[in-house]
Order: C-alpha cells, then sequence, then structure tokens
C-alpha cells in the first residue's frame, strides 16, 4: 500500500486472467505431479463428504425403521470411516502442497531479484523501490494462495456441485429443481456486485495510497513542517483523506451487506420451499423421512462449493493481476553482458587514443518527453592516462549524468564512450566495470561491516592491507575508533554514521581496488574545510597515475586536477587549466568565484 | 486484499469449508510481512502496562451504543439462521402426520416460519454488517488521526531517534492490522462463539444426551488450539524473522543498486539472498504444514463426535426413545456446529498479529512530546524598531539528550535584533543543537531560550513561526507542484510573491524552464530536480515565510558557488534588518556575517567580528587561512 506509482500505464482492458496465469506454468511445471495428485485427492474428499447424507439416509429408513441396532453400529462404523478418511483426505492435499508451494514463492522471489539486479539504472529510476518490494512480497503471497486455493477449488468445487446436483436430482427431482431455482438469479446478482466492488475496492486502494503519501511526507518533512509551522495545514489533508476514505469503505461494506443478504436469502428461500413440498411428499408417502433429512442435508453440503466459486473467482482476478504485475517486471529487458560482440574493434586503433575519451556523445533520458532538448549533447572529451580532469558546471547543468554514463549505468543516446580505444559497448560490462571505478555524489553504504563495505570495490583477494591503504587515502581512520573497529556494522541495520564518514567510505571504496578509471562526483562536498584539506592531499597521491574524471563544485577541488572541462547547457563549453578558464571564460569564472558575469555570457 | 471472501462476514452455516482456514493463515501472512517490514525495529516502544487494552478501551468507548446495537443484531440473525433446522423437525414430527390428518396447519406454519427465518436472517445480517463496518471504520479514523496528531506533536528529537520507516509503518501496517482484525477476525470470532453457543444449547434442549456429547466435543477441540495456538506462534516467530530479512536485503539491494551495479555485487548478492530466501521458504512449508495438522486433528475429533452421535441416536429412534425428526434437527446441527473450527486458526492468527501491533502503537502513543504547545500561549511584544528583526537571548541555558550525555553546557547568549551571526566550528560542537534550541525543535535541558523578552515555550505554533523559521541542510518536496512547495512558507501567498521570492534566490531560471514551470509537479516525469536546486526551492520557501529569526543549517552545503553567493545577496536585500545565525562549514558564508560565534565540545569558544578574529591567533584564524589557501584564483 505505498503510495508511490508504478511508471506504467493500466493493464489493457481486455486483458484475459487466465492467459495471464497461464504464464505462471514455468514455475508451476517442477510441482505439477504433487499438484494433480493434491487436486484428486481434494476432489475425492469432497465427493466422500457428499456421501454422508447418503449414510445418514439408509440409517434411517433402513435400520431405524426397521428397528434393527445391528445395523446402526454398521451405519455409525461406517460414518467414522468416511469422517476419518476424510481427515486424513485433507490433511493428506496440504502435506502435499506444502513444502511445493513455498519452492515456487521461494523460485520467484529469486528471480525476481537476480532479474532485478540487471536491469538498467533507468529502470530503478523510473519505478519506486516499495513499489517492486510489493511484488517480491505481498504479490507472490497471492500467487503461492492462488496455486494452494482457487486452481485446486474451481476444480474440486466444480465437480462437486454437478456430483452433488445429479445426487440430488436422482434423489428426488422435483425438490431438485426448487434448490436449483436461484442458481441463476444468484450469478446475474453476484456479477453485477463483483463489477461494482471491484470498482469501490480499487478506489479505496488508490485513497490509502493518498493516505499513505500524507503520512510518509509528513514524517519525512517533519522538519519542514514544523519550522514553518504547518501540521495543523498538514493535520486537516490527513482529516479529509480520512474521511473520504472512511466513506468509500462505508460504501463497500453496503454493497457487501447486499450480497451477503442475497446470497443467504435466495438458497434458504429454496430449501424451505424443497422443506414443505417434501413435506407433503413424505405425508403423501411418495418420498420416505430417511430421504428428505438426506435431501436437505445434502443441499447444505453444497451450498459452501456453491457460494465459494465467487470468492475463488475474485482471488484469481487478483492472483492474475500480481501474475500481470510481477511479469511486468521480469519482462524489462535486463542490460546485456556487451551490446556488440567482443573483438569487433574499430580496425587499426588510432595512436594517441589510450585514456577515456567521449566522441560525440549524446544523451536523453529514456522518459524525458520527446521535443525536450537532450540533457548532453555533442559531449567530445579526453582525458589521457593518469591524467585527472575536473568537471564543472552549474546546478542542473548534467555532470551526474555524464558520470553516469562510464560505467554504463546509464547508455549514450548517441556517439561512443571508449577507454583505452576500445568502445565501452563491446567488452563485457563485468569488465568494463571492474576498470572503472566510482564514488557517488549520494554515499550508500550496505547493511555490512565497514570492512566488507570498503573492500566490495576490490577484487575478492584483497584483505587487510589493502583496507587500510584506501581508508588513509579517504582520511577514514575514524573506522578504526569505531567500537568494533573496521568490523563494525554500519548501513541500515547498523551504526548510522555522518554524511562526512559515509562520503569517506564510498571514496574508500572507490579507490581500493587500485581501478585503472576513477570516477568521483563532488567527492568532498560534505566535509569540513579542515579534512577536505587532508583528503585532498592524500587523493593527489593516488590520482597520479590514475585517469580520473571529477566532478566539482569548489575550485578546492577543482585543483585536485590536471585540467577543467566546463559543462554548460548540456554541452562542453570549454577545456584547460583553472588558471586558463578563469581568465577567459567568464562563466567559469562566475561558477568558481560568484563574480558577476556580463548578461550576454549567462 | 479486499475481496467479498475477506469479508466473508458472519457464520451463513457454510458447510465445512476446508479453504478457509488457510485463506486465513495467508491473511495473517500478509499481515506479518507488512509488520515485517519494521521488524527492523527490534523495539517497541515501552508503554504503561494495560495500555493496550486501555486504548482499545478508549477507541470504543465513544461508540458504546453502536457497539451494543451491532451485537444485538448479531445475536438475533444467529437466532434467527439456527431457527431452520428446529423447523425441519417440526416439519417431519409434527407436519407429516397433520398432512395425513388433512390439517395443513403446521404445514403453513412451518412455509411462513422459514420465510420468516429467512428473510429475517438476511435483513439482520445486511443491517449486521453495515452498523459493524460503521463501528471499525470509526474506530480505525480515530486510531489513524491519533497516531497522525501525535507523531506530529512530538519533537524532532523523537523523530530522529525512532526514523521515519518506523513511525510509517505505525500509522499503515500496524493499522492495516488492526482493521483486518476488525474487519474479519473478530467478526468471525463472535460469530462462532454465538452460533456455537446457540447450537449447543439447542442439541442439549432436543435431547441432553446428545447435547452432552457435543459439548464433551469441546473440550478436547479446545486442547486441540491450545497446541496449535502454541505451535504456530513459534512458527509465525521464525517465519516473521526470516521475512524481514529477505525484505531488509531487496529493499537495500534497491536503493543503493548504482553501487551494486558499479562494483559488481549482483552475485555476492544473488548468493546472499538465496539463503535468507531459502530460510523463508523452509518456515514458509513449516507454517502450512502446522495448519494441516490442525485441520487433521480437528476434523478428526469433529467427524467421530458426529458419528458417535449419529449412533447413540439412530440407537434410540429404534428404541423409540427418540423422535426421527428431533434425529434430524440434531444432524442438520451438528453439521454446523464443527464448521467454524477450522476458521479459529484462521482467527488465532490475524489476533496474534493485530495485539503485537497495537502494543506497538500503543508504545508510540504512550510517547510524551517534549516541546508540548503553551497551555497559555502569550502574543510577541510590539516591534521594537522598524526593523523585523528580534533579539534572541539564551539565558542560563544547558542541554543533555534524556540517555544523559551532556551536548551544551550551561551558557548565556545575547543576539540583538537585525545580526546576523556565523556559528562555525568542527562536527559534534553542538552547532545543530543551538540552531535547534533556537528554532524550538528541542527545549532546553535548563534555562531559557527568549525572543524579545518572550520564552518561547510561552509561543504558540503560529506566532513562533512567524518570528523564527530554520533551512535546513535536507531539502525535502513535498508531492505537489513546484510553486505549492514554496508557498509552504506562506500559504496565502499569491503567486507573484511565489515567483518574487524565487527570482530573489535565483531559482526562478531553472523552475521556468520545467516542463511547466511552476506547476510542474516534483513527483512525476520531468521532475528532476537536482540536490542543489532542491536547497534553492527551501530557500524560497524561507523568503516567503520571512520571520523575524532566519536559520540556517548547513543550508547551503550542495549549492555552487554562484547559487551560495545568490542566498548572500537575498539576505543582504530581502531579509535585510532581520536577526540571522547561519551555520555553515564553508567559511564563504562568514564573509556577510556581522559577527562569528566559534563553538568546540559545546561551547563558544571565540566570539567576535569576522575581522577581529581573523586578526588573532585562534581556532578561527587558522581555519579561516586553510579557507583561504584553498580559493585559488
Amino acid at each position: 500500500m505505498s503510495a508511490d506509482h508504478a511508471p506504467e500505464a493500466a493493464p489493457p482492458k481486455d486483458r484475459s486472467a487466465v492467459r495471464s496465469l497461464l504464464r505462471l506454468w514455468p514455475y508451476v511445471r517442477p510441482v505439477r505431479a504433487r499438484l494433480s495428485v493434491a487436486a484428486v485427492v481434494a476432489i475425492v474428499a469432497s465427493c466422500v463428504a457428499l456421501v454422508i447424507p447418503l449414510v445418514l439416509k439408509w440409517i434411517v429408513d433402513g435400520p431405524v425403521a426397521a428397528g434393527d441396532p445391528g445395523g446402526v453400529w454398521l451405519g455409525a462404523l461406517l460414518l467414522l470411516v468416511i469422517g476419518v478418511g476424510e481427515a486424513l483426505l485433507f490433511g493428506f492435499r496440504r502435506w502435499l502442497v506444502a513444502r511445493p508451494l513455498a519452492g515456487v514463492e521461494a523460485a520467484m522471489r529469486a528471480d525476481l531479484f537476480r532479474h532485478l539486479q540487471r536491469l538498467p539504472v533507468a529502470f530503478h529510476d523510473r519505478w519506486a523501490s516499495g513499489q517492486l518490494l510489493s511484488r517480491g512480497t505481498t504479490d507472490l503471497m497471492l500467487l503461492r494462495m492462488f496455486l494452494a486455493f482457487p486452481l485446486t477449488f474451481l476444480l474440486v468445487n466444480g465437480v462437486t456441485i454437478l456430483v452433488g446436483v445429479i445426487i440430488l436430482l436422482a434423489q428426488e427431482w422435483t425438490l431438485g429443481l426448487v434448490i436449483l431455482g436461484p442458481v441463476i438469479p444468484l450469478v446475474v446478482i453476484c456479477s453485477i456486485f463483483e463489477q461494482r466492488y471491484s470498482h469501490a475496492a480499487r478506489r479505496a486502494q488508490d485513497q490509502v495510497g493518498d493516505l499513505t503519501t500524507v503520512v510518509e511526507e509528513s514524517v519525512l518533512g517533519v522538519r519542514i513542517i514544523k519550522g514553518f509551522g504547518r501540521h495543523r495545514a498538514q493535520a486537516r489533508a490527513f482529516r479529509e483523506l480520512s474521511h473520504t476514505l472512511r466513506g468509500t469503505e462505508l460504501h463497500k461494506a453496503r454493497l457487501l451487506a447486499g450480497i451477503w443478504a442475497a446470497i443467504v436469502l435466495l438458497p434458504e428461500l429454496a430449501v424451505g420451499a424443497a422443506l414443505v413440498l417434501g413435506t407433503v411428499q413424505v405425508a403423501d408417502g411418495t418420498l420416505s423421512a430417511g430421504t428428505l433429512v438426506a435431501f436437505l442435508s445434502t443441499a447444505l453440503a453444497l451450498r459452501w462449493p456453491v457460494e465459494s466459486i465467487g470468492f475463488l473467482l475474485a482471488m484469481s482476478q487478483e492472483a492474475a493481476t500480481a501474475t500481470d504485475r510481477y511479469f511486468e517486471v521480469l519482462d524489462a529487458e535486463p542490460e546485456s553482458a556487451s551490446d556488440r560482440p567482443a573483438g569487433e574493434r574499430i580496425p587499426g586503433r588510432p595512436a594517441g587514443s589510450a585514456g577515456l575519451q567521449f566522441h560525440g556523445v549524446r544523451f536523453r533520458y529514456p522518459d524525458a518527453p520527446a521535443d525536450a532538448a537532450p540533457t548532453l549533447d555533442r559531449i567530445d572529451l579526453r582525458i589521457r592516462p593518469g591524467e585527472t580532469l575536473a568537471l564543472v558546471g552549474a546546478t542542473g547543468s548534467g555532470k551526474t549524468t555524464l558520470t553516469a554514463l562510464v560505467p554504463r549505468l546509464h547508455e549514450v543516446t548517441g556517439g561512443r564512450i571508449t577507454l583505452d580505444g576500445q568502445d565501452i559497448t563491446e567488452m563485457p560490462r563485468e569488465r568494463l566495470r571492474e576498470l572503472v571505478a566510482v564514488a557517488f555524489e549520494e554515499p550508500t553504504l550496505f547493511s555490512a561491516t565497514v570492512g566488507d563495505n570498503v573492500l566490495m570495490g576490490a577484487d575478492p583477494k584483497a584483505g587487510d592491507a589493502e583496507l587500510c591503504r584506501a581508508l588513509d587515502v579517504a582520511q577514514a581512520d575514524f573506522a578504526h575508533a569505531l567500537p568494533h573497529g573496521t568490523a563494525t556494522q554500519v548501513g541500515e541495520q547498523g551504526l548510522s554514521l555522518s554524511g562526512g564518514q559515509r562520503q569517506r567510505l564510498a571514496l574508500a571504496r572507490a579507490v581500493v581496488g587500485r581501478p585503472r578509471f576513477l570516477v568521483l562526483d563532488d567527492p568532498l562536498s560534505a566535509l569540513d574545510v579542515h579534512t577536505e584539506a587532508l583528503v585532498e592531499a592524500a587523493l593527489r597521491r593516488v590520482l597520479a597515475d590514475t585517469t580520473a574524471l571529477v566532478v566539482a563544485h569548489r575550485p578546492s577541488t577543482v585543483l585536485l586536477a590536471d585540467r577543467v572541462a566546463l559543462l554548460s547547457g548540456g554541452r562542453i563549453a570549454a577545456v584547460g587549466t583553472h588558471q586558463e578558464l578563469l581568465r577567459t571564460n567568464a562563466e567559469y569564472a562566475w561558477l568558481m568565484s560568484g563574480a558577476p558575469i556580463p548578461e550576454e555570457a549567462r | 486484499m479486499t475481496t467479498t471472501v475477506d469479508n466473508q462476514p458472519a457464520d451463513v452455516d457454510p458447510p465445512p469449508p476446508p479453504h478457509e482456514p488457510e485463506k486465513g493463515q495467508a491473511q495473517g501472512q500478509a499481515r506479518e510481512q507488512a509488520q515485517e517490514q519494521d521488524a527492523f525495529s527490534q523495539d517497541t516502544l515501552p508503554a504503561p502496562d494495560g495500555a493496550t487494552g486501555a486504548l482499545l478501551r478508549s477507541l470504543l468507548a465513544p461508540l458504546k451504543g453502536r457497539v451494543a446495537f451491532t451485537a444485538v443484531l448479531l445475536l438475533l440473525q444467529q437466532a434467527a439462521v439456527q431457527a431452520g433446522p428446529l423447523l425441519v423437525a417440526y416439519a417431519i414430527d409434527r407436519g407429516v402426520p397433520a398432512v395425513r390428518a388433512n390439517d395443513y396447519g403446521p404445514l403453513i406454519a412451518v412455509a411462513v416460519g422459514y420465510a420468516l427465518c429467512s428473510l429475517g436472517g438476511a435483513a439482520l445480517q445486511y443491517g449486521f454488517i453495515r452498523s459493524a463496518a460503521r463501528v471499525n471504520q470509526d474506530v480505525l479514523l480515530d486510531l489513524r488521526g491519533r497516531i497522525f496528531r501525535h507523531a506530529q506533536a512530538l519533537s524532532v528529537d523523537f523523530h530522529e531517534r525512532y526514523t521515519s520507516g518506523r513511525l510509517i509503518s505505525r500509522s499503515t501496517t500496524d493499522v492495516e492490522s488492526l482493521r483486518e482484525l476488525l474487519d474479519e477476525g473478530l467478526q468471525e470470532l463472535i460469530t462462532v462463539i454465538l452460533s456455537t453457543a446457540y447450537i449447543l444449547a439447542l442439541l442439549l434442549w432436543l435431547d441432553l444426551g446428545i447435547g452432552g456429547v457435543a459439548v464433551g466435543s469441546f473440550v478436547l477441540l479446545y486442547l486441540l488450539v491450545r497446541v496449535y495456538q502454541r505451535r504456530a506462534a513459534a512458527v509465525y516467530r521464525k517465519r516473521s524473522t526470516a521475512i524481514a530479512a529477505v525484505i531488509v536485503k531487496f529493499t537495500e539491494t534497491l536503493n543503493g543498486i548504482r553501487p551494486v551495479r558499479a562494483f559488481r555485487r549482483e552475485r555476492a548478492n544473488d548468493a546472499e539472498f538465496h539463503r535468507l530466501n531459502r530460510t523463508h521458504e523452509h518456515t514458509n512449508g513449516d507454517a502450512m504444514l502446522e495448519m494441516a495438522r490442525y485441520v487433521v486433528g480437528s476434523r478428526l475429533v469433529a467427524n467421530t463426535a458426529v458419528a458417535g452421535m449419529v449412533l447413540w441416536g439412530a440407537y434410540r429412534v429404534a428404541d423409540d426413545t427418540l423422535a426421527l425428526g428431533v434425529l434430524a434437527a440434531a444432524v442438520l446441527y451438528l453439521r454446523r456446529l464443527y464448521d467454524p473450527i477450522d476458521r479459529l486458526g484462521m482467527f488465532l492468527n490475524s489476533h496474534q498479529s493485530a495485539a503485537a501491533s497495537l502494543e506497538k502503537i500503543a508504545g508510540l502513543l504512550a510517547q510524551a512530546p517534549t516541546v508540548p504547545e503553551p497551555a497559555a500561549p502569550r502574543e510577541l511584544p510590539a516591534l521594537a524598531s522598524q526593523h523585523p528583526g528580534r533579539a534572541v537571548e539564551f539565558s542560563g541555558v544547558s542541554f543533555s539528550y534524556r540517555t544523559g550525555g551532556e551536548v551544551l553546557p550551561r551558557f548565556d547568549l545575547t543576539i540583538p535584533a537585525g545580526q546576523t551571526v556565523a556559528v562555525v566550528g568542527s562536527t559534534g560542537a553542538g552547532k545543530s543543537t543551538l540552531a535547534k534550541l533556537l528554532a524550538r525543535f528541542y527545549d532546553p535541558t535548563d534555562g531559557r531560550v527568549l525572543l524579545d523578552g518572550t520564552d518561547l515555550r510561552d509561543l504558540a505554533v503560529p506566532e513562533l513561526r512567524r518570528g523564527v523559521v530554520m533551512v535546513t541542510q535536507e531539502a525535502f518536496l513535498f508531492s505537489g507542484t513546484v510553486a505549492e512547495n514554496i508557498a509552504i512558507g506562506r500559504p496565502e501567498a499569491s503567486r507573484e510573491d511565489i515567483e518574487r521570492a524565487a527570482k530573489a534566490i535565483g531559482a526562478h531560471d531553472f523552475i521556468a524552464a520545467l516542463p511547466d514551470g511552476y506547476d510542474t509537479d516534483v513527483r512525476k516525469r520531468g521532475g528532476r530536480i537536482s540536490a542543489g536546486q532542491r536547497q534553492l526551492v527551501a530557500f524560497a520557501r524561507a523568503l516567503l515565510a520571512d520571520p523575524a529569526v532566519l536559520i540556517l543549517d548547513e543550508a547551503t552545503s550542495s549549492l555552487d558557488v554562484p547559487g551560495e553567493r545568490a542566498v548572500q545577496r537575498a539576505m543582504d536585500t530581502v531579509l535585510h534588518g532581520r536577526t540571522a545565525v547561519v551555520i555553515a562549514h564553508r567559511l564563504s558564508t562568514v564573509e556577510i556575517a556581522d559577527r562569528v560565534l566559534v563553538m568546540a565540545d559545546g561551547r563558544v569558544v571565540e566570539d567576535g567580528t569576522p575581522a577581529e578574529l581573523t586578526a588573532s591567533e585562534g581556532r578561527f584564524a587558522r581555519l579561516h587561512r586553510a579557507w583561504r589557501d584553498s580559493l585559488v584564483g
């Protein structure tokens, strides 16, 4: 019930629930034998239950009427055997499906997780993690329930009803027809109800989503709400929404009350009519008392299978929606290992193409409106081996986007990026990401130890020596002073660190593997002046022999670089040393010192 | 999870529904899963004993009348429903002989009686569902509102320790699990109890012997339920832990997808996830098998009892000590008697998770706001001069966390109206705490914070926020348009006011370039707004609010140099004459300050004009030199 919205449009109206559910087959296939046996067992168990009234009839009309105690014993024994059989069969069915269905759910979840990890970052940008999580939990649980119940019991109840109706008609066809009377009106009423109710239910779900949004934002933005004294307005919005929700819920309850009244009333009236008619027939001697008792008992036994079909169908419908939601994600195209077969290099690698190069790179976000200008256009840049290039640009000029293109977190829309002359789309992503290490603007730590968090940037053989070196470079020696040193648990489930501390660990992670290419997105923004100076000094040593692209907001960071590229309006406006650009480029001077620039240069 | 099924109301005597219990089981599980999303919070806040019960009572108290009414409806409805087999007995024992004697009276009575019971049962059912829904929805409305208002009333200090995730799940998944208990579980339980009581009474009335056997069988069933309850609780607890671990891994991976990809963590994650997923699969299977065991056990007891009673009854009909109609009615009742047993399992599941949720909610509601609104609010005095700023005084203030750590030892500090004060110092020096005391996000442990001589604790919220506004580092945007986000500063502001504020801070250009300009929804596509731009929006908010005292807490960290300059310009023009407290690790801000406070270990160690401090040989001078050196060019 998270408020975040899935970006996909509502599914087309003509989607067929059956077709959706058929897509589950690959997962169900391994357990098909057990599921089928379970279904047969359930059918047998249900039919056994239908035999009970017949035994009662036999007892009443036979031994009881004849006053034969031995026959009574026999009948009771029969009842006991049937009862025990029914109980064991139902238990057997559950035992058959329990482990396999848990397995199906787990397999689907594992596939989802594996797939999600390999989908392009652009996909994750569009989808809120809450939406994906609900697919991995609630939806899969719905599917497991569907396989456990509706799938089996739609079949089982269908057979049970058929057998039951045959028994009823065979016992006394006139009474049977009376009992069957309400079927058609009930089907009509139920289908009308289903339509209205699903409308109301969807509306309620959406309103819960809205309410959740208000709750979430009120909590996340509590400092702003308090800071501006807006909690009354927030409370008012909440009250209005929760009242609307209450109204919808009451509307749902009214619909439910109506359908239940109908479901209770019509069959009950039919049973009443059958009772009166049957009594007359018993009095006439055309029907035995035992038959009447058995008949009413059978009619009651059929009530549940009939009533349940409505909700079994509703559950199937929900399961179909869940399947669609699941496959929406699984159908998304994962990143390929590499797009072009390796080896198909540009023939005759031009001399001097070593280092990191952008050739006429263009980029537009996949979800950007078609008429919008590309975020990045005609980017030509060359970073020589061992050189550090600073990337400078106004807020929102596309610096972060540009850095994401190098490890192929986003795919260029046009142009090429080459590492030592090889197009990055030609090399396996694994290899590419081995070569390029990144420190992101938003430093993310995982729930693991400090050491693990840093060492995930190195190859698995790396040990304490590498860890210490990286921590030293990033001036993250505070890690040794944590309660358990570098074995201290951090992240969501561990010790929470300050922004500056997290940033330094992220930096350590980027440099620990001594990558050939380094991409740093404003790596020092959260550090205070003193720490910043220390990190810079250490970083300078690393950058001396690494090819690096560093996003910089401030002169101090720019000074780490050999040259600077100015990004303006999605293009590279100028390249040169810091001093050159300060002298020759008004926009650069403005960005670095805040000095006013002539109007025409803006 | 809202379908016809789930809201299946009172027992309408369905014959054995083998599916019911597992449906319940699955629902219980959904609830638990939801709950587990906040199981990262292993701590339930301490609540006084009996707080959960007291909370439930206080929620139901205003609805006493309606609850009673609903209960009566259910009592009558059950009576109507259970009358059916009695009429069958009457029809067989009286109606048949009477018809044979050409007396149709009893038969007509049966027909009329059956029709009345059916109609009455249906009408009562209708009334009951609606009435119960009213009660449930009113309880939920009340509870949601209480949690929301309480969470908003609690101090920032609380929010920082409790984390947003837990607070959100308190008001969503925990309320949801109570909703399910109210909607299904409770109704189910009452129906089960009522129909069982009715049927047992009727059986005893029909025939003491048969009734006695039925009562006896319930002792056995009770034991069975207890055993199941104990075993299921253990299994479910394990399963909750398992799914919580799965969810944590899942969310963490998705939220950190960029580093996951960039550092090639996919395979390591797959392996780890596989392990967690397997554990969950195993416990999940265990839970289903536990339910299977319960179903087999209860069915065995029920079916054996039925066979025994039929034997006993039939024997006596053959003996002529029991009427045939009575036996028929008893058999029909017996079929109904044991139906609800399976569903009891379902109730137990939903009860368990709802109880846990309620306990957590009660714990939250038991937290007393540490920054309460004043009982007798006072107004700020009229402005002393034509300047819009106000004087700030910290008088004998000290601050410690409730856990004991002292952050700010006792100090006095006066900031004259209209002064701009920069606060510098390393992380942990107490700068933010000082700011939060002034914004009344915290109250001081000792002493008073005064605004033009008035204690902040005596100001009502609207008055306080006309006085003091704080802009923080995290620039959160609410869903809605950019204009609406700026207008949070002053809701009654016109579009012109909003644009003027945006222009003053240099945010107008980027806002105008968004797909719908000021009307761009910040949560929809096209609304990509960078961290720096968010901070500009936050500033526009503060400009619009136009407070007497403005606090900037690291509010420029994501801004580039021009952005920072725009902020300084705005403070010089739009905010001229306001009292300002600026916290920043970048010293550029200090340039515009009238006065600098250097803090270390919770104390103000240097205090003077920027020029004085730069000239001295103190900490500030050293910091300032380092910063100067970094500003090459």
